[in-house]
């Protein structure tokens, strides 16, 4: 191995907000009064709020030395699974930050608004053209959100073929987000166990699937990495009796230019702009979760619809059986200029590109480390590969030591402990932007990480050791709840 | 985890294959989890308890554990009505960690004593954990 | 492409290493019958200076510019956003990172959820703050569907008319598909919820109100809780200009149990709506009934502070259909970005940016009475407040778009019996000057 990428460096500690500052001191510039003051009623008026007064320097200092502990795809590989931490284009965040764009009052008349009206009509044709699907909305805010739209989209829909429905299948290796989603449309989830080689069995898939059941949810490529070959069965068992098919499209990431969902038989699928489409994650989010739909589910998207007609843009809120609003405005509108602005950039050829070397780098990894590493489900991966630490149990290692130990190493951990039909999993996702020499590299270091497990198990299990704290008491957190600072603790 | 020979498995109470146990106290029962399952959840963080006077048919869900990553149903080994919670758990979980056979959660009156027959007993838990 | 590094030889390299022909054979899992087989109409690529030039066309398509001054609030409000704030906020260190499942390396985002949930919660005045949910909108839905889960039996919630519209909305779309009904609160003339029929409804769980309310009104939340605590219910109260907490008595002071609104106000561009920040805050009793994350404080190994995501049982990767709600991404980076602002305002700060809206506003509406203009509720307003003019306003509306001045919004298309009369919003970023063009407008 070349150079090791993890190293000490200066770290600075710094304070609680609330412990710096000095009363009267401010950080932000507020323009004098050009009018005079009002009188306010004495009911009306509140206590002084308490806030650390901060100079300008003070607050920059802080925020700069917090960034300085965390760990980015900018600062380096992040193959987090599931998650498709791929590199942010810079492009991105100057293009939403356009001043009369990131300026736009969500209420302007539409007259006003054709620029930001036409970003997310066209979005929208995008976003149909690459999954294959008709009709798109934009204006769930993430994932899960999505899901929530689609599942009231299936609702909206039994509704109008006149029964509603109690049931949902969803498989056992599904995201939690899939059956809390349902259960808010009120939704019992029937789990649909996956077979020995990881797959859903549409034999099984029949003897669960009823006239009481919605539909079924599901992800493909699922999140073992490996694709659902029996889709179209599946599907056509579930249309057979009334229900819908309903597409998480987290791993999307795989498949560009790969496969079609309608041809797939998914009638409802959602994407993840800050996976699939290079927008970042922000510590958290925020993200956005548009749904592409088959036509005849059209009908029952979100309002408004954007729409065009002729020349000019407009939002449509005639549409009597759409499921409603689900947020305020338009959604993440800024997230949304950022994915508008990646397809432009990549383009067909670059988008359907990305998927390969996505799926090329994972299996170069499940290769590389599959001597090492216990592979549950050998066979060709998508874009992400799951190991267990089968193996490193006789050293009394577990998956979550390895992870840590990853870190010392200068990297993001993998996912860990998902899927849960998995024991000790370990998800693996490289991403496209990761070039050969990281990958070898990072190869390198795992197994470097195996040997240790063997020869300095306490190496692992004392990890990490070079980050500003070291493994966190959570039992401590969840037992004695602190979850904000104490009033009246600073230096005012 | 511990190895099943390491279990701690008194043999005056019952046990169920969700891993509560029983003990007779008089005219009351006592309901706890086994040193299996508070040793399968790790450190428990909360415990989520029924209210006095609420009554449960054998096999109800009557309350939760937490650990920091899993919760844990814990459902009724006989049917019947509690007389009294554990409130020290709401402040100390860890007492089920430490003693879960002292830290007991729950007491009920039963409402069919003659259900304490059909709960395992020590070894054929012990054989159960065996599989 | 430029973000794809792999050169030919490389590729090559790798599939041999993995025993595969072609980037093609990675897929031959894939059957033929579930293949793209369209190609795709998408534009050709584009350079960055290409796309410069896309979105800076797109720029301007739109009717308004920097220049513009837009006197609309109804849930986006146009502040002036620090260069601090900016800057920092785009710190790529947070701006790339996922979500702090690793807490080792993500302790500043971790802490700074955590000074986020903290300032937020004096703000507000309540126990336990989150780590942020979408918007104000769908954070009123959790709100009430929180408020149903702890009310167990009961089966309505109560929601005014002075909630903004497209709140209700959302919230209707959530609870649609629910055993749930949601009862609206008719406004009262001065604008304020009427709250008296309250005693005469069964059933409720929650009532919600907003304040400063759709119209700007201040309504008298004390008073509210009072009246809703009387029934049994749950306090909910909502916000759209948490501004107004800068000055006025907060939601935890005058009895709000849950309180939830959008925090777009600080630090956060409109950027037509979105991304915005759903604030959602609760007394302590009712933290396991939270939705969204909670970031927590602790200690590591060596007894150093640190912070972890905490109380994550509630949550959907590990109670699945039991959550307390479905979400997973959040709005982190807005959540941090509203930490940075109210750390960079301060207590003398947002006392003074509050005061300063209160007062610009007290000062439109008196120019457009003297103008002729009606307002017709008589309740306080903090930084919005409805109009009503002698003649019809379009034409002047007109006039002052031709200024660059989006004078109000009209009111017809939310409540029609609203119609003709305008809701204006006036932050720190309107002058005098621009105030007096729209009442010398209103006079001619």
């Amino acid at each position: 191995m070349s150079e090791q990428l993890g190293t000490s460096g200066l770290i600075l500690n710094e304070p609680l907000l609330w412990h710096k500052g000095k009363p009267g001191r401010i950080g932000m510039s507020i323009p004098t009064s050009d009018v005079p003051a009002a009188a306010i009623a004495a009911e009306l008026l509140g206590p002084a709020v308490d806030f650390p007064d901060l100079s300008e320097v003070d607050v920059v200092r802080h925020y700069t030395r917090l960034s300085q502990w965390n760990f980015g795809v900018d600062s380096g590989m992040y193959p987090l699974g599931s998650c498709t931490m791929k590199y942010n284009p810079k492009t991105n965040e100057r293009q939403a930050a356009t001043p009369e764009i990131a300026g736009a009052h969500p209420m302007l008349a539409d007259t006003l608004a054709q620029g930001t009206l036409r970003i997310l009509f066209e979005l929208q044709q995008f976003l149909a053209v690459i999954t294959g699907l008709d009709a798109v909305s934009l204006q769930p805010a993430a994932g899960a959100h999505g899901e929530l739209t689609g599942m009231l989209i299936f609702h909206a829909y039994h509704r109008s073929h006149g029964a509603q429905r109690h049931k949902i299948l969803i498989p056992d290796t599904a995201h939690g987000t899939n059956p809390a989603s349902a259960a808010l449309c009120g939704y019992k989830a029937v789990p649909v166990p996956s077979d020995a080689q990881g797959m859903l069995d549409p034999a099984l898939v029949a003897s669960l699937m009823d006239e009481d059941t919605a539909g079924i949810m599901l992800t493909n490529p699922n999140t073992l990495g490996l694709f659902e070959e029996r889709i179209r069965e599946i599907a056509a068992i579930v249309h057979a009796k009334g229900g819908l098919v309903y597409g998480d499209g987290a791993n999307m990431n795989a498949v560009l230019g790969v496969i079609d969902a309608k041809r797939c038989g998914i009638d409802v699928l959602h994407l993840n702009l800050h996976k699939t489409f290079s927008t970042p994650h922000g510590g958290g989010g925020p993200g956005a979760g548009p749904v592409c739909v088959t036509r005849a589910l059209e009908p029952f998207l979100p309002v408004p619809r954007v729409v065009m007609d002729g020349t000019a843009y407009r939002l449509d809120d005639d549409q009597p059986q759409s499921v409603g609003r689900v947020h305020a405005f338009h959604g993440n509108f800024g997230v949304l200029v950022r994915a508008y602005s990646y397809i432009l950039s990549m383009g067909e050829a670059g988008l359907k590109r990305a998927s390969q070397l996505a799926v090329l780098n994972a299996n170069y990894i499940k290769e590389q480390l599959k001597d090492v590493l216990h592979l549950p489900y050998d066979r060709p991966c998508m874009h992400e590969c799951v190991f267990s630490d089968l193996w490193q149990q006789e050293y009394k290692i577990s998956t979550v030591d390895m992870a840590k130990r990853l870190i010392d190493y200068g990297y993001h951990p993998p996912t860990i402990y998902f899927p849960l039909i998995v024991h000790g999993a370990m998800m693996i996702e490289p991403t496209e932007t990761e070039c050969k020499d990281d990958i070898d590299q990072f190869i390198a270091t795992l197994k470097t990480i195996t040997q240790e497990a063997a020869t300095a198990p306490e190496l692992l299990r004392q990890a990490p050791q070079r980050t500003k704290v070291r493994r966190l008491d959570e039992v401590l957190a969840a037992r004695s709840p602190c979850l904000i600072g104490p009033s009246g603790d600073g230096d005012q | 985890m511990k190895e099943l020979n390491a279990l701690h498995l008194p043999n005056d109470i019952g046990y169920t294959d969700d891993h509560e146990w029983a003990r007779i106290t008089g005219e009351t029962v006592r309901i706890g989890v086994s040193d299996y399952a508070q040793d399968q959840l790790g450190d428990i963080v909360f415990v989520e308890l029924p209210a006095v006077g609420d009554r449960f048919a054998k096999g109800d869900e009557f309350g939760t554990l937490e650990s920091v990553k899993a919760v844990s149903e814990l459902f009724m080994p006989m049917s019947g009505t509690v007389v009294a919670i554990n409130t020290a758990l709401t402040d100390a979980p860890e007492l089920i960690n430490q003693d879960p056979y002292g830290a007991w959660i729950i007491e009920i009156k039963p409402s069919a004593s003659e259900e304490y027959a059909q709960l395992h007993t020590a070894t054929a838990y012990l054989d159960l954990l065996e599989g | 492409m430029r973000y794809l590094p792999h050169t030919p030889e490389e590729i090559a390299s790798m599939l041999a290493t993995i025993g595969q022909e072609s980037l093609e054979s990675l897929f031959d899992t894939v059957p033929a019958d579930c293949r793209m087989t369209n190609p795709w109409p998408l534009p050709a690529p584009q350079s960055e200076w290409e796309l410069n030039d896309h979105l800076r066309h797109l720029a301007g398509a739109m009717g308004v510019n920097q220049q513009t001054k837009v006197l609309v609030g109804a849930g986006s409000y146009q502040h002036h956003i620090p260069e601090t704030v900016r800057s920092l906020a785009g710190r790529s260190e947070f701006l790339t990172a996922y979500t702090p499942y690793q807490p080792e390396m993500a302790q500043g985002t971790l802490q700074g959820i955590f000074e986020y949930q903290t300032l937020t919660a004096r703000l507000l005045g309540m126990d336990v703050v989150n780590a942020s949910m979408y918007d104000g909108a769908s954070a009123l839905a959790e709100a009430l569907l929180m408020g149903l889960r702890i009310a167990k039996k009961k089966k309505k919630v109560a929601v005014s008319r002075a909630i903004h519209p497209h709140y209700r909305a959302v919230v209707r779309a959530y609870l649609q598909p629910t055993a749930y009904e949601v009862v609206e609160l008719d406004v009262l003339a001065d604008g304020r919820t009427d709250l008296s029929g309250l005693a005469e409804l069964e059933d409720i769980a929650a009532v919600a109100l907003q304040s400063p309310n759709f119209f700007g009104v201040i309504e008298d939340l004390e008073s509210a809780a009072v009246a809703i605590h009387g029934i049994g219910a749950l306090c909910i109260t909502g916000f759209t200009e948490p501004l107004a907490y800068g000055l006025l008595k907060n939601p935890g002071q005058c009895g709000a149990d849950i309180v939830c609104g959008e925090g777009q106000s600080f630090g956060i561009a409109p950027s037509f709506g979105g991304p915005g920040l759903g604030m959602f805050g609760c007394r302590e009793p009712f933290t396991r009934n939270m939705p969204g994350r909670l970031v927590g404080e602790t200690k590591d190994l060596e007894g150093r502070r640190g912070y972890v995501l905490t109380l994550a049982t509630r949550e959907q990767h590990i109670r699945r259909e039991k959550a307390t709600s479905n979400i997973c991404s959040n709005q982190g980076i807005c959540a941090m970005t509203a930490g940075m602002y109210m750390a960079s305002l301060g207590g003398t700060g947002i006392r003074q940016l509050a005061r300063l809206n209160y007062d610009k506003t007290q000062y439109l509406k008196a120019v457009l009475s003297k103008a002729g203009a009606r307002i017709p509720f008589a309740s306080p307003v903090f930084n919005e407040f409805v109009a009503e003019f002698p003649q019809d306003f379009k034409p002047v509306r007109e006039r002052l778009l031709a200024q660059n001045i989006v004078a109000g919004l009209e009111l017809g298309p939310f409540y029609p019996e609203l119609a003709g009369r305008y809701l204006f919003g006036v932050t720190e970023t309107i002058a005098k000057h621009t105030m007096d063009t729209i009442a010398a407008e209103v006079q001619a």
